[in-house]
């Protein structure tokens, strides 16, 4: 860092006729020295709770009920995680939540493509209409239809499946994903599929060789946001999933803070539970951000 | 799997053109998603509405058919000062936290833009990950730093000297409930700010920013005369977003009520909704308070909603 600085403003200081050079240089370089140390307590600020959930979970839980804390690895052990796995439901939990995340994940990526490709390469009559819902529906709060889902579910006798999580899973993550697609496919000229058809392709043949290639970014980007949602969604579940053997990974997490607490909670298990969570999601996640964020704000950007 | 047939079909007749000749095309492509948002936000909308203007308590869930009340739910709900306590609470609680959530995220990414790429690159990396964080390990995470006895949040305030905090239970008070929770948000919500406006600022020409620095305009005279105009658009909307998603706020005082805390105290909107319809099982007051919240929520996005309608229109 000590190294990057100098150079930096010795680049932009020749477009700067300051009076002082000197005296003006000596305050650039102290500004930006200061900017750095900050931008590093920032950054160091940020990842702590991340960086002591993972510690945390590597360390003896004796060892973290005694003050002070360490904040580097000590005598590290695998043991939380042990204990973590075979504490009650985690099999269940985890086989429910990879059922409710596939299904929910197949059924957007399937449902939002075909919508993607109805509004953005042709205009018909209710077009308009319907990107209008799209966008009012993806602004619509879990907590605000959770108790209808709940009694919906309750009354067709579909509580703690996958179906019925799945289906408010899918409905609530299909508009985010249409408009995501949307994009993809209007970058997809339409030109490219019909020079391959007069070169020969049947449209078929043109769509699965041509425009579906060139959409796989899309669909993966897709996919993942899908994915993060369903995996990470706590409030539907909580009331579409009430039976403790139907719940997903977010409610058994809860669940087990909540038995370990009667006993004092035991604070490595715990986090070791939360880091078998969130390992998977942060690692998606960095993969996919670039795409989750341009899609949010796209629109002002360009503005 | 139906529906892929299908719509290949009309397809592979032949080479003419998409447009105008073949009309039934997108509608049978938007039917699958139609039918999903029909089924699982139409329903449950459609039978809020009808649910808030029905009495329906416990002789219904009896079997008794309910009674049509008209807005009797609706007026039962709007004299009730609790349900102002709540809204007013959850609305003071989403505009302190967006506010401070873009506050925040706009010195991030200013940061970023003032240091060295290595910095940056690092900085970044942080915000990533705290972003990245599934939001039931992160107030997991959150409650164990602010744990009463061994957190290491009243071990460090105790060791800068501050008094009282060993042993401070920071969730049985509904004020520092709500700074906790409001600390967890703003962590949670920071990294998208942060990174969306700095993708703002790096559009901001630097010849800009040297020319205003030899007209002898200073930094706050920069960022608040080019700066803040040219990054405006990406301002409100983030701001909006922010306002709409802390509007929202529920599984996360949820997570953290189960810690013992006041629960009538810190209840938000989501939160009443909850005890309404699960708890009392009083689903036509739950109905009712679940419509005024969607339409609270309509009315805020509105905005966002026609600036994304603007875009699909260019």
């Amino acid at each position: 860092m000590s190294i990057a600085t100098p150079s930096a403003v010795g680049r932009s200081a020749p477009a700067r006729p300051a009076p002082r050079p000197s005296a003006a240089r000596a305050r650039r370089v102290a500004g930006r020295v200061l900017a750095s140390v900050v931008a590093l307590v920032v950054a160091a600020l940020w990842a702590f709770p991340v960086y002591w959930m993972v510690l945390s979970a590597f360390t003896p839980t004796a060892r973290l009920r005694v003050t002070p804390p360490s904040f580097w690895p000590e005598s590290p052990t695998t043991s939380n995680f042990s204990g973590a796995v075979t504490g009650t439901n985690f099999g269940s939990a985890l086989k429910m939540s990879l059922a409710v995340t596939g299904l929910t994940v197949v059924a957007v990526l399937l449902f939002a493509f075909l919508a993607a490709l109805a509004i953005s390469r042709f205009r018909f009559r209710g077009r308009t209409a319907f990107v209008i819902t799209v966008l009012v529906v993806q602004m619509l709060p879990a907590e605000g239809l959770f108790i209808a889902q709940y009694k919906m579910l309750a009354t067709a006798g579909m509580l703690n499946t996958v179906v019925g999580v799945s289906l408010f899973y899918v409905a609530a993550i299909v508009p985010f994903t249409v408009w995501m697609l949307r994009g993809f496919v209007a970058g997809v000229p339409a030109d490219l599929e019909e020079a391959a058809m007069i070169d020969g392709l049947s449209r078929s043949q043109a769509f699965f060789r041509i425009t579906l290639p060139l959409l796989a970014p899309g669909l993966v980007a897709a996919g993942v946001y899908a994915f993060l949602q369903a995996w990470n969604e706590f409030t539907v579940a909580l009331v579409a999933l009430p039976a403790e053997s139907a719940q997903t990974l977010p409610l058994w997490l809860r669940g087990f803070l909540a038995a370990s607490a009667n006993r004092g909670v035991d604070w490595g298990e715990v986090m070791a539970a939360s880091t078998l969570i969130a390992i998977p999601v942060i690692v998606f996640f960095v993969l996919v951000q670039n795409r989750m964020t341009s899609g949010l704000v796209s629109g002002a950007v360009k503005g | 799997m139906s529906t892929m047939t299908e719509t290949r079909a009309p397809a592979r007749t032949g080479a003419e053109p998409r447009r105008g000749r073949r009309p039934r095309l997108p509608y049978l492509l938007l039917i699958p998603a139609v039918a999903v948002l029909l089924l699982g936000m139409g329903y449950p909308v459609y039978w809020q509405v009808i649910t808030s203007l029905q009495q329906y308590g416990l002789a219904q869930q009896f079997g008794q058919p309910p009674e049509f009340v008209g807005l009797t739910n609706y007026s039962a709900i709007l004299t009730d000062g609790y349900f102002w306590t709540v809204a007013l609470r959850s609305v003071v609680f989403c505009l302190v936290n967006a506010f401070v959530t873009v506050a925040i995220g706009v010195g991030v990414a200013l940061l970023m833009r003032a240091v060295p790429t290595v910095v940056r690159i690092i900085l970044q990396v942080g915000l990533l990950v705290a972003w990245a964080m599934p939001l039931v390990a992160a107030v997991t995470v959150w409650k164990w730093l602010f744990d009463w006895r061994t957190g290491v949040v009243n071990w460090l305030l105790t060791q800068l000297g501050a008094s009282g905090f060993d042993g401070h239970n920071w969730l049985a008070q509904p004020l520092s409930f709500f700074l906790v929770a409001t600390v967890i948000i703003v962590w949670m919500s920071v990294p998208f700010v942060a990174l969306s406006v700095y993708a703002a600022l790096t559009q901001v020409p630097d010849e800009v920013l040297e020319a205003a620095t030899i007209d002898g305009a200073g930094p706050t005279k920069i960022f608040r005369w080019i700066i803040v105009p040219m990054i405006r658009p990406v301002l409100s909307i983030v701001l909006l977003l922010q306002i709409i998603w802390d509007l929202r706020v529920f599984a996360q005082i949820r997570l953290l009520q189960d810690s013992g805390a006041p629960v009538r105290e810190t209840n938000l909107l989501g939160n009443y909704i909850y005890e309404l319809g699960i708890g009392r099982q009083d689903f036509a007051s739950a109905a009712a308070v679940s419509i005024l919240v969607l339409a609270l929520t309509i009315a805020v996005s509105w905005p966002y909603v026609r600036s994304l309608l603007a875009e699909d229109r260019s």
